[in-house]
């Protein structure tokens, strides 16, 4: 077993390895960010924080402020995870519960267009969005996430599963309409599967660069990531301490979040990936 | 009971009408744009198949092609590589590794922060004659010159790659740890006691029955390194340098359309990514599938 516990070293260091190659890029940032420009310039790398971190914010807001980056990616992330929660379970009700005619066809249709990539219809979305002239505002990002296939596909799976029909049949024999079914007995019995796709969609807004980079145009309205890459184009970039407490500020809020809801997120990637 | 059951058109309609006008419809509406000479201005003029022979015979089309399968493999390779192996050795009932919770939220933190922060970060990072990797690397002596990373086509590309495969291992090591916990215990016990070694229990135990997760995390991985485009955008100028090293398919689509208003040409793009996109994914589909049905 003596040889047992130093092969257990040797992967313990390695795993630590790894954990200071996922964190060391962190870590320089946020040294970096208290440094002023001509130390990064002069002095290189460094263990050691520095004493500009004010001077470099003061820098950084006459340029740009990216706590409204943070509040305009904050409001569509959780505007669009409220509403795609609701309509997908909604939906998912539907399909799970009732049996009308071209059901299945519009499930399958629904499932072969989850294939399909997101920029293909691109173009055409782009010029819809002008046509409509909702250019430059939130609502071409928060209302077509409405409709998300895969969502509803789980959350299908999911009532499948758990959804007794004598409960219906007991809900409605005292009187409750489809609509109040769905709300006090679908919606919280799909709850758990729900919080799971929320975190996902949750992630995936607020990653999302392409969609908002085309669609917005007011640095006002830009969200997280639209500034962050204007922040590249902008004057501040030449100020390195600068521009790494930009990228820091865009970064630790979300590390200090994932600190305290690293189990959930875990746990739903692991339930979102793995079906029985 | 007839007319309960049309409550469920109720319950499914705002799902459609915004699925039919926001997904569907700019489908088509690309679709139709391809075979025209739209400049986003005016009225688009048709033009048959001209913008598909052009997409044939375009070498920046190929060359983007090219580097997106250069730059996911990389990516794919090392991401797969180092979850597998995590994996495996988290895995290990005679190992008794401890602490999974605590290594597998530290690795999936990089998937969690906006691409376009990472990007930025590498960018600096990756920096020339200031850039603090390279001033990491001298002081330990690694080289004796700084290296233009993002400046050479080969360091470019490996740069985008591995910076992608530091993003996704940690999301690839928790699916694979699912589906490893998904195996019932009775395999390992079971070959435990018929005296197999870890490297018999791997080969013969783990890696068969984790297969269909594997096919998940190949075509997932492949659809997603198909569209890569915030990297190799917000890391270089934009347009892919150097020497359109960097320029993926998603990123030639983007400036092809919204940089040099062909929208016309770039609604062919799309529909080429779309097409590619299947294609492989048939071929991945049907390669596993084959060898199932050799092994039964």
């Amino acid at each position: 077993m003596k040889s047992n516990t130093i092969v257990k070293g040797i992967l313990y260091a390695v795993l630590i390895l790894l954990v200071i190659i996922s964190f060391i890029p962190f870590y320089m940032m946020i040294i970096n960010a208290t440094r002023s420009n001509s130390e990064i310039l002069q002095h290189g790398f460094t263990m050691l924080p520095g004493s500009s971190l004010m001077a470099n914010y003061e820098v950084l807001i006459q340029y740009m402020n990216l706590w409204r980056g943070f509040a305009n990616s904050l409001f569509v992330a959780v505007m669009v995870t409220v509403l795609s929660s609701y309509f997908s379970a909604l939906t998912a009700f539907g399909f799970a519960v009732y049996k009308f005619k071209g059901k299945n066809v519009l499930f399958v249709f629904m499932l072969l267009l989850m294939m399909v990539p997101g920029q293909l219809g691109l173009i055409g979305f782009y010029d819809l969005i002008r046509t409509m002239g909702l250019l430059d505002t939130y609502i071409p990002l928060i209302i077509p996430p409405i409709a998300a296939p895969f969502v509803v596909f789980f959350l299908r799976q999911y009532l499948k599963t758990v959804m007794h029909p004598s409960l219906l049949e007991a809900a409605r024999i005292d009187g409750a309409g489809e609509f109040r079914i769905f709300h006090k007995i679908g919606l919280p019995m799909m709850m758990p599967a729900v919080a799971t796709m929320a975190i996902f969609t949750f992630i995936g807004s607020w990653n999302n660069y392409i969609l908002p980079l085309v669609v917005l145009f007011s640095p006002e309205k830009y969200t997280l990531p639209v500034m962050m890459g204007a922040l590249r184009g902008s004057q501040v970039a030449e100020n390195l301490g600068s521009m790494y407490l930009g990228i820091a500020i865009s970064v630790v809020p979300i590390m200090i979040a994932f600190l305290f809801l690293s189990k959930y997120i875990i746990s739903s990637i692991s339930a979102g990936a793995v079906k029985e | 009971m007839k007319k309960l059951d049309n409550y469920g058109y109720m319950f499914i309609i705002p799902f459609f009408l915004v699925f039919i006008t926001f997904t569907i419809y700019p489908i088509l509406l690309t679709f139709y744009y391809s075979f025209t000479s739209y400049s986003g201005m005016g009225e688009a003029e048709f033009v048959g198949l001209a913008n598909y022979t052009r997409l044939l015979t375009d070498s920046y089309f190929y060359q983007a092609f090219y580097n997106t399968m250069y730059i996911w493999g990389i990516n794919f390779f090392f991401q797969l590589g180092i979850a597998l192996l995590l994996a495996i050795l988290f895995s290990d009932i005679r190992l008794n590794m401890k602490g999974l919770g605590f290594f597998r939220a530290l690795f999936y933190l990089p998937n969690l922060i906006t691409i376009a922060s990472v990007a930025l970060l590498f960018g600096i990072l990756l920096g020339w004659h200031h850039g603090t990797i390279n001033h990491l690397l001298l002081d330990l002596g690694i080289i004796s010159q700084p290296i233009n990373w993002l400046n050479d086509p080969t360091t470019a590309r490996w740069s985008v790659g591995l910076i992608g495969a530091w993003m996704w291992f940690g999301h690839t090591f928790i699916i694979l740890m699912a589906g490893i916990s998904g195996i019932s215990k009775d395999y390992f016990e079971a070959a435990l006691i018929d005296g197999a070694n870890r490297w018999q229990t791997l080969v013969n135990v783990t890696l068969p029955l984790l297969k269909p997760i594997m096919l998940y995390v190949l075509i997932t991985s492949l659809i997603g390194g198909l569209q890569i485009f915030d990297l190799p955008m917000l890391i270089t100028d934009g347009m892919g340098a150097p020497q359109g090293s960097l320029n993926t398919m998603v990123l030639y689509l983007y400036n092809q359309a919204f940089r040099f208003d062909n929208y016309g040409y770039a609604a062919a793009v799309a529909y080429g990514l779309f097409l590619i996109t299947v294609v492989f994914s048939l071929i991945t589909f049907k390669t596993m599938y084959r060898n199932n049905v050799k092994e039964g």
